[in-house]
């Protein structure tokens, strides 16, 4: 049980820490859905280091997973019809709104951006009404 | 960008994916029961938006005092104040992707690594979706 806290917490640090270093080397925002975007509307100059950065995310994943056995759990009963209405809403979503958890949840409210303190209330609040309204109706447990 | 920034790039995106690995967004069971507020409320991934955000409000500040990053000539950060529409609908629809899959775009790629059919559906759906915005924002010419 504390256990969760605690690997919550250490890998909200490592996230702290590696968005800072975008920063403090790139002068960038870490904002993972305007960087894949990115790589789908490949511009020159501007794409490798893209790649790279989902690159580097995939090895991160397969490195915990030789060590974290529930790294991956899913535990979640859903169709893979919801899982696709999902990920649609996901992909579209976030370049609409210009930012997911990352670029507006982190690295945004970091900032104090107005739109991202907007963006992350608004992305939270419909996710808990979802949650709550999907579940009452048996699309997911 | 320079053989240092995508190095750079590399080295970021590591240390991102260890940290959501380790943190619990990789567990969509999780993610849902961290949204549940009004059923079984599961607060602990709290504490990865708090440690995060914890580290880069300080990070942040510091590192703005310098002219310009370590190894690029300026800064590339969003410059947009004015909340509009898009944003808001945008982060409603993500939010119910988010709530209805248990995944956000990070940890959806990272959980690739499982090799099991469930992030691939959804991570390929979500470049999908990306894939129709853009032609959504030829026709209506959205602003942002």
């Amino acid at each position: 049980m504390y256990n969760e806290w605690i690997f919550a917490g250490i890998g909200g640090l490592l996230i702290g820490l590696s968005v800072s270093l975008m920063l403090f080397w790139n002068g960038r925002v870490t904002g993972i859905s305007g960087i894949v975007n990115g790589v789908l509307t490949p511009q020159k100059g501007d794409t490798r280091w893209r790649i790279l950065f989902v690159v580097g995310l995939l090895l991160g994943g397969l490195i915990v997973g030789q060590f974290k056995a529930d790294a991956f759990a899913d535990n979640v009963q859903s169709s893979d019809w919801t899982l696709v209405i999902a990920g649609l809403l996901v992909g579209f979503g976030t370049i609409m709104g210009s930012g997911c958890t990352s670029g507006h949840g982190v690295c945004g409210i970091s900032r104090m951006s107005p739109r991202s303190l907007v963006a992350t209330v608004t992305f939270m609040a419909a996710g808990i009404l979802a949650v709550w309204i999907f579940r009452a109706l048996g699309v997911i447990s | 960008m320079s053989f240092k920034n995508n190095l750079a790039s590399l080295v970021v995106g590591f240390i991102f994916g260890l940290g959501l690995a380790i943190s619990g967004m990789t567990q969509p069971a999780k993610v849902i029961g961290f949204l549940d507020i009004f059923g079984q409320w599961d607060p602990s991934l709290l504490f990865v938006m708090g440690g995060s955000v914890l580290v880069h409000f300080f990070t942040y500040r510091l590192i703005r005092k310098r002219n310009s990053p370590l190894l690029s000539s300026e800064w590339h950060l969003p410059t947009k104040t004015e909340v509009t529409p898009a944003l808001m609908i945008g982060a409603i629809l993500f939010g119910v992707g988010w709530g209805l899959g248990g995944y956000c775009p990070g940890p959806a790629i990272t959980s690739l690594m499982s090799f099991s059919p469930r992030p691939f559906i959804f991570v390929v759906s979500m470049l999908v979706g990306m894939v129709l915005f853009k032609f959504y924002d030829k026709k209506k010419k959205v602003r942002r």
